[in-house]
């Protein structure tokens, strides 16, 4: 034990002694966060909003009302049919139409629910989901007043969205999930396949294999440093995510963190691995970057949705570890959902963990080429 | 000490290794006796790193077998590491880690500590001590190697394998170098040491010989020189190039070396020499000094090299 101690302080004072590993490790994450937040959050005003009513009742109106007075939009207009909605949007100055059906007001009372179909301009995914979340906001506002006037106690406007153009919108806040995955990939796939392949190109590995060191001391000294220091960038890019553009984490916390550790142990067994194929830091470098981060980049569902990607590539991005670790955040994260919605992608996650785990300890290399 | 009994430390038999279709070791055989200083002594390419490296079970060797400190280096490899003190020839020496931090990891690695052999050390390390904060990056060759030597005994090793460690080192460093591994047969330790340079061999209590993967000799160092056969002259002249290019044209000769400031040479037939100085006159080298000396390792070396033809 005083032997893997004495190893894991060794990385640590390499860690913390060369500049550059500590810009990898923590100014180009809390960079990365800011660049992709302030890039793609914009400020939601005035947004020209037309209306549908085929109802035409107090209720519509009042709903209509709120969210014209809002200050977040602007009623450009009101619409006679579904024909002209198409027209509306290409007409390129409304962004969002919001159609009430017929008898909305009377379902409400009489059935205690009744739909509000909103339909956005896709092509503008950061406005056409903000302007979403916003009106289900207001809907839901809308909600809690008729509750309170116990005239009905359960009493219900369903927003029911619906996107055109680009039917897997993507959040303004997706990027969280998808640089967590991305950042995670890269600290520790990439730094643990440096670190190690460095032992081997500085001739330090020699000395390190004959010593009484186990190939799995060498392997854990040299991840657990990592893996600490992977968990403060998680919570460095979710806290600069909340304090700056006030994003929440609406699922459990502790989910959240189980899952964290265990996409990093899956991805620091991966950098091991990587380690024992490439002789030099060049050769771990390139794996890395071209295998790792590049489909993960590209296929994991972190800028093109999965849904939308041709058959070929979605099965190459079936067998990414990334893609499932994003979907595994953006339930928890966003949607706030719990275990039982993300227990497959977990598992997938566990298996990969075990097979790169058991892979790198097998193909440790006791000695030199 | 030295009378007891010798006991072998290494035995090496048929022993060979080849990389693609190079073959770096050509079954060689030999062993080391308890407490002696043995030397590998070869040019670059003589495949002592690759001897060093089956020694120290960080290579398989292709053929034959070879025990070290009674275990053998296949089957019991792992027992074997932690036993022996390695000193790859890059020194292995974390560069971005102070001289004490480097010390301290290697002793920790091998489950000791500083303080418990450092009257094992103390002679080298007192060396670099007054440099214990400095980063070993900025180390100067010299202190690189007594550092990475102490790092090497740190666990008080029996055998201590040594590969090539005054390569790049300054003329002082190194016989500083051997005083102090002729201190360490106090402490019975078994050293394995290998070098291309020649006079280092007279340093050793005993030395192979080693070219292109075979051993040419093992022998004491005194014992290789007495096993010259020839007589040998050496020739020096202001006009170093053009003495060669004459003792070469000179019909007589058969071997013409360059050593330093002289030139080594043998003939074909004994006592030869005293035409050489009439040749040597009518070419126009009129303060050409012959002497016979005694020879030396490397003369040793090029005469079993196969130095029957006159040379490069």
């Amino acid at each position: 034990m005083k032997r893997f101690a004495g190893f894991v302080r060794k990385e640590f004072i390499h860690i913390f002694r060369d500049p550059l590993t500590m810009i990898i490790l923590f100014v180009i994450p809390a960079l990365m966060t800011l660049l992709f937040g302030f890039v793609i959050t914009t400020e939601l005003k005035d947004v020209r909003v037309a209306f549908l009513d085929l109802s035409r009742d107090e209720m519509t109106q009042k709903i209509a009302d709120k969210i014209s007075s809002s200050g977040f939009f602007m009623r450009a207009g009101d619409l006679e049919n579904y024909g002209e909605i198409d027209g509306a949007l290409r007409s390129q100055r409304v962004k969002v139409v919001i159609i009430f059906g017929e008898h909305f007001g009377r379902n409400l009372l009489s059935e205690g629910r009744a739909t509000l179909h909103i339909v956005t301009d896709g092509s503008e995914p950061n406005v056409a989901t903000q302007a979403t979340s916003f009106i289900s906001a207001i809907a839901a506002d809308v909600n809690r007043e008729l509750a309170g006037t116990a005239v009905t106690a359960n009493l219900l406007v369903q927003p029911e969205v619906r996107m055109v153009y680009n039917p897997a919108l993507k959040s303004q806040y997706m990027f969280v999930p998808g640089l967590i995955t991305m950042i995670m990939i890269l600290i520790c796939a990439l730094m643990t396949s440096i670190t190690l392949t460095r032992e081997k190109e500085f001739g330090t590995m020699e000395a390190l294999l004959v010593s009484p060191l186990k190939p799995i001391q060498i392997i854990m000294g040299k991840v657990i440093p990592y893996f600490f220091l992977s968990l403060i960038d998680a919570v460095l890019i979710i806290l600069l995510s909340r304090l700056v553009f006030g994003l929440e984490v609406k699922g459990s916390l502790f989910l959240l963190w189980l899952e964290v550790m265990l996409y990093i142990l899956m991805s620091l067994s991966l950098g091991i691995l990587i380690s024992s194929v490439a002789k030099t830091m060049q050769q771990a470098i390139f794996i890395t970057l071209v295998g790792g981060m590049l489909p993960t980049v590209l296929l994991s569902g972190f800028i093109f949705p999965v849904e939308s990607m041709p058959g070929a590539y979605r099965w190459v991005s079936a067998v990414l570890p990334p893609r499932y670790f994003i979907v595994i955040l953006k339930n928890i994260m966003i949607k706030g959902t719990g275990f039982l919605h993300v227990w497959k992608e977990t598992l997938i996650l566990f298996l990969f963990a075990v097979f790169f785990v058991v892979m790198s300890i097998r193909s440790f290399k006791v000695r030199l080429e | 000490m030295r009378n007891e009994q010798k006991q072998e430390v290494i035995r090496a038999s048929g022993i060979a290794k080849s990389f693609g279709t190079t073959e770096a070791l050509k079954e060689i055989s030999f062993g080391v006796n308890e407490g002696e200083i043995f030397g590998f002594i070869g040019p670059d390419g003589a495949g002592k790193t690759t001897l060093f490296r089956i020694l120290t079970t960080l290579l398989l060797p292709g053929k034959g077998s070879m025990t070290v400190l009674g275990r053998d280096v296949v089957r019991e490899f792992r027992k074997l590491r932690g036993e022996i003190g390695y000193m790859p020839g890059r020194f292995s020496l974390y560069m971005d880690l102070t001289v004490g931090e480097n010390l301290r990891f290697y002793a920790s690695v091998f489950g000791t500590t500083i303080e418990e052999n450092y009257d094992l050390i103390r002679d080298i390390y007192t060396h670099i001590e007054p440099f214990t904060n400095r980063l070993a990056g900025r180390l100067s060759g010299g202190m690189k190697q007594k550092l990475a030597l102490s790092c090497a005994l740190i666990h008080r090793p029996r055998l201590l394998v040594l590969d090539e460690p005054t390569t790049g080192v300054d003329a002082v460093s190194r016989t500083e170098f051997w005083e102090m591994l002729r201190q360490l047969r106090e402490h019975r330790i078994t050293v394995l040491v290998s070098t291309p340079y020649m006079d280092e061999a007279m340093r050793c209590d005993r030395v192979a010989l080693l070219q292109e993967g075979r051993i040419l000799a093992i022998d004491t160092p005194e014992n290789i020189r007495q096993g010259y056969s020839r007589r040998l002259y050496s020739v020096r002249s202001a006009e170093k190039f053009r003495l060669i290019t004459a003792l070469r044209k000179f019909p007589e000769t058969r071997t013409a070396w360059p050593f330093g400031e002289d030139v080594h040479v043998t003939f074909r037939e004994e006592g030869r020499a005293s035409g050489l100085e009439n040749f040597l006159r009518e070419v126009g080298i009129t303060d050409a000094r012959i002497t016979e000396i005694r020879a030396g390792i490397e003369d040793c070396f090029l005469e079993l090299m196969g130095g029957a033809h006159a040379g490069p």
